[in-house]
């Protein structure tokens, strides 16, 4: 057997072996993509639909998403805005572009975001032809990362439908548990504004008390997950908030009363 | 036995990575939640075992001692994230479980220690068999465990209700200590207690033993 020890052979070694590796993930990188892609979507899509509770067994995701209307709406006027098109729009790059997003102050930043984007696309669900729910994407900081979610409310927008989070880093079984059905659904039915307009909505610590007149407005805290639990606070008080979809919120609303 | 059957067969019972080299435990503990999720776990060990045995045993005779560690695992990293890239493109929903454990399998001690002590001594042939009866013995122990945690932590086999919960108006009140990882530790722990009662030559010499002496001494204090 020939010498493998020399410094030659090595370095000739090494350097074949990354080419052919790294020749190898790439191609199966690029080759992969629309599918992973097409995958992504899907998943997107379906977040969207079980945040709202219109998931049905057995029916396709894809034709049932076909019922949402996405709006992309400017955050600051609370107004849509077509100027967008909807292809065009991607949060992440929106929200680092200094040209279509803002910088946040550090008190007004409680979901721990730094910048906020100026646009937002939105899902809006209609039955008979009257708003049933909309879908308002949601982000803010957890323990370890950005949690990325959905929050439905009902066409009173005050009514929580669901909240589903499509992306987190927390730890499995303690911040994860964001995850678990039986937490996600106790959001179904609790109010997000108290009588005043403000944003009262909280994760707590420990469970509700039924009896009490806040219970409404509260949710149990997932144990040992206590910054987790509040990372949900801040980010549904961020977004709900005037910075957030506090100016849409306001705009739908009166809109409403005016119809009427 | 035929050289290759041995070593197919062998990782099975008589020689498993997990129940007698203890080996991959961490793995074990963690995807064994539910059987599906196992599944696919065992499958895509299976695979980069398979495969990155007979590709350091293709290129043993050339690769330098001192840098062979990082040629193996430069070989076994690649073959992990080719398997997670066509998970994330044919079963998106199981690499979001996954993808973590799936990326772990470069450390796996099985897979580093099938090319370590085999491959890199054996014909590629031989090598890819001697992976894949390793695989199949990972894959044997952790199906049990999964059986096992899904039954008692939520009444189900594979996703299929046997035993209704009482959180679905049933009768069954879930363990959901099964739920949790650290339940795994048990199961692994019967397990291996049971192949050792049905093959009892891999009953291991105990360590040490209280030695007489100490014993005898203190009856005659008393």
């Amino acid at each position: 057997m020939a010498n493998n020890n020399t410094i030659s052979k090595t370095l000739i070694v090494a350097i074949s072996l990354c080419l052919v590796c790294s020749a190898l993930i790439s191609f199966s990188a690029v080759e992969l993509r629309d599918l992973q892609e097409a995958n992504k979507t899907l998943d997107k899509q379906s977040k969207i639909l079980s945040a709202a509770g219109l998931i049905e067994d057995g029916k396709d995701i894809s034709s049932l998403f076909n019922s949402i209307e996405i709006k992309i709406v400017n955050l600051k006027t609370g107004l849509f805005d077509a100027s967008i098109n909807i292809e065009d729009f991607d949060e992440s790059s929106f929200s680092r572009n200094p040209n279509t997003s803002i910088e946040l102050t550090s008190d007004a930043d409680i979901a721990l975001l730094k910048r906020r984007e100026n646009f937002q696309a939105i899902y809006l669900h209609y039955e008979n032809e009257s708003l049933n729910a909309i879908i308002l994407p949601v982000r803010g900081y957890g323990l370890w990362g950005t949690m990325k979610g959905y929050l439905a409310l009902e066409s009173d927008l005050q009514t929580i439908i669901g909240l589903e989070f499509f992306d987190d880093k927390e730890t499995p079984g303690l911040g994860g548990e964001i995850n678990n059905p039986r937490w996600k659904s106790i959001w179904k039915g609790k109010e997000v504004y108290s009588d005043t307009g403000d944003v009262v909505i909280s994760v707590i610590k420990g469970s509700v008390d039924k009896s009490s007149k806040k219970a409404k407005y509260q949710v149990d805290g997932l144990s040992g997950a206590t910054i987790t639990s509040n990372g949900v606070t801040n980010l549904l008080s961020f977004w709900l908030g005037e910075m957030g979809y506090g100016p849409l919120i306001e705009e739908m609303k009166s809109k409403e009363s005016i119809d009427v | 036995m035929s050289k290759v059957k041995e070593a197919l067969l062998n990782p099975i019972f008589n020689d498993n990575p997990i129940a007698l080299q203890i080996l991959g435990i961490c793995s074990a503990l963690a995807v064994t939640g539910t059987l599906y999720i196992t599944l696919i776990m065992c499958v895509a060990l299976t695979t980069v075992v398979t495969l990155s045995n007979f590709f350091v045993s293709l290129i043993r005779n050339h690769i330098p001692t001192n840098i062979r560690i990082i040629v193996q695992i430069s070989i076994i990293a690649t073959l992990v994230m080719l398997v997670d890239e066509v998970l994330q493109a044919y079963d998106y929903e199981s690499s979001k479980t996954l993808s973590v454990f799936v990326g772990l399998i470069v450390t796996n001690c099985i897979v580093m220690g099938r090319a370590e002590a085999f491959a890199m001594k054996n014909g590629p042939i031989m090598s890819a068999i001697d992976g894949f009866g390793n695989g199949l013995g990972y894959s044997v122990i952790l199906i049990v465990i999964a059986v096992i945690r899904e039954f008692i932590g939520a009444g189900t086999f594979y996703g299929i209700e046997i035993m209704p919960l009482t959180t679905n108006g049933g009768w069954y009140l879930a363990n959901n200590f099964f739920l949790t990882p650290a339940s795994s530790f048990f199961i692994i722990g019967f397990t291996i207690w049971a192949l050792r009662q049905w093959k009892t030559d891999q009953i291991e010499e105990p360590e040490f033993k209280i030695s007489k002496n100490s014993l005898e001494a203190e009856k005659r204090t008393i």
